[in-house]
C-alpha cells in the first residue's frame, strides 16, 4: 500500500454561534470565536490516498486528477466564502475544524477514482488541525 | 452503528528545556561513546514542538470533540508549566533516573496528557529540531500509529 498526500490552502471566514444558547453561553464557550462578523484563515488541507500503484502508469492516483478533484470539490466551495453562509453542507453546523474536516471527506470520499482516501488533515492554523478516517480503517501511513 | 468517521483533534504547544543525555549506570567513556556531544557535562537546550492528538465525539452543540480552551490548561499544567526553561534532568523528577531522550518524553508527556477527562488520547508527537521527531501513541493495539 503506498500513500500519495495532496495539499492545497484555501482563505475562508467563519465564526462559532450556536442559535440554541444564549449570548453569554456563545460567548463563553466560543470566546473571540464568537465574534459576530467572523473572522478568517488560511486553511491547509492534506489529502492522502491509499492504494496500490497501476502497474502500467506507476500511480496510485493521477495527481493532476486529484488537483482537479479538489479544485471543484474544495476550493470552488470554500475558498474566499464565509463557511457559515456560503457553505450549504455546513449549514446548522458550527464550522469547527473538526466539522469542517468531516464535510470535506464527504465531499471527497465518493469522488476519488483509484484507492480509498485514506485521511483528510485540515489545519485551521499551523498549531491548530483535525483528522480525519473511515473508522477502523487504520494502519499505518 | 456508531460515528463512522474517526476523527481526531491536533494541537500544537512549544517549549524550551535544555537536557543531557547521560546514564549514571554507565562509565564515563561509554556514556560519551554512546551520547556524544549530547553527554557534555553542562547540557544544552531545544525548542521543543509537542504535536498531541487526541480522539472522541464532535459534540453537535459545539462542533468540537474537546473544549481548545481546557485542552490548552490542561497541557499548560500538565507539561509546559513544569517543563519550559527547565533543566529536564535536574529540575523534572522522572528523569532523574531516566535518560531525558526525546523518546523518553514522548512517553513521559503521553503519560501525563491521557489523564484529560474530555477526549481519548491518541499520539504524541514531538520535534525535538526541525529534523527530529518522535512519536508515541501507546502501548496498546489500538493505539497503533495511523
Amino acid at each position: 500500500m503506498v500513500y500519495l498526500t495532496r495539499k492545497i490552502e484555501f482563505a475562508a471566514s467563519h465564526l462559532y454561534d450556536n442559535p440554541a444558547l444564549s449570548a453569554e453561553e456563545n460567548r463563553r464557550i466560543f470566546g473571540k470565536c464568537n465574534n459576530p462578523h467572523g473572522h478568517g484563515h488560511n486553511y491547509t488541507l492534506e489529502v492522502t490516498v491509499a492504494g496500490e500503484p497501476d502497474p502500467v502508469t506507476g500511480m496510485v492516483l493521477d495527481l493532476k486528477e486529484l488537483k482537479e478533484i479538489l479544485e471543484r470539490e474544495i476550493m470552488q466551495r470554500m475558498d474566499h466564502r464565509f463557511l457559515n453562509y456560503e457553505v450549504a453542507e455546513l449549514k446548522g453546523q458550527i464550522p469547527t475544524c473538526e466539522n469542517v474536516a468531516r464535510v470535506i471527506w464527504n465531499l471527497l470520499e465518493p469522488k476519488i477514482p483509484r484507492g480509498r482516501l485514506h485521511r483528510v488533515r485540515l489545519h485551521e492554523s499551523a498549531d491548530l488541525f483535525a483528522d480525519c478516517y473511515r473508522n477502523g480503517a487504520g494502519g499505518a501511513a | 452503528m456508531s460515528e463512522p468517521l474517526h476523527i481526531e483533534l491536533g494541537r500544537r504547544y512549544r517549549f524550551s528545556a535544555s537536557h543531557r543525555l547521560h546514564n549514571a549506570r554507565l562509565g564515563e567513556e561509554e556514556n560519551q561513546r554512546i551520547y556524544g556531544k549530547c553527554n557534555n557535562p553542562y547540557g544544552h537546550g531545544h525548542n521543543y514542538v509537542v504535536e498531541v492528538r487526541f480522539s472522541g465525539t464532535v459534540d453537535p452543540a459545539t462542533g468540537m470533540i474537546a473544549n481548545l480552551a481546557d485542552l490548552d490548561g490542561f497541557v499548560d499544567q500538565q507539561v509546559i508549566e513544569p517543563f519550559d526553561h527547565r533543566s529536564l534532568q535536574d529540575e523534572v523528577p522522572v528523569f532523574r533516573d531516566m535518560v531525558p531522550t526525546t523518546e523518553n518524553l514522548c512517553r513521559e508527556i503521553f503519560e501525563r496528557l491521557r489523564r484529560f477527562p474530555q477526549a481519548k488520547l491518541e499520539a504524541v508527537r514531538i520535534e525535538e529540531t526541525s529534523n527530529n521527531s518522535f512519536e508515541y501513541a501507546g502501548d496498546k493495539p489500538e493505539n497503533r500509529e495511523r
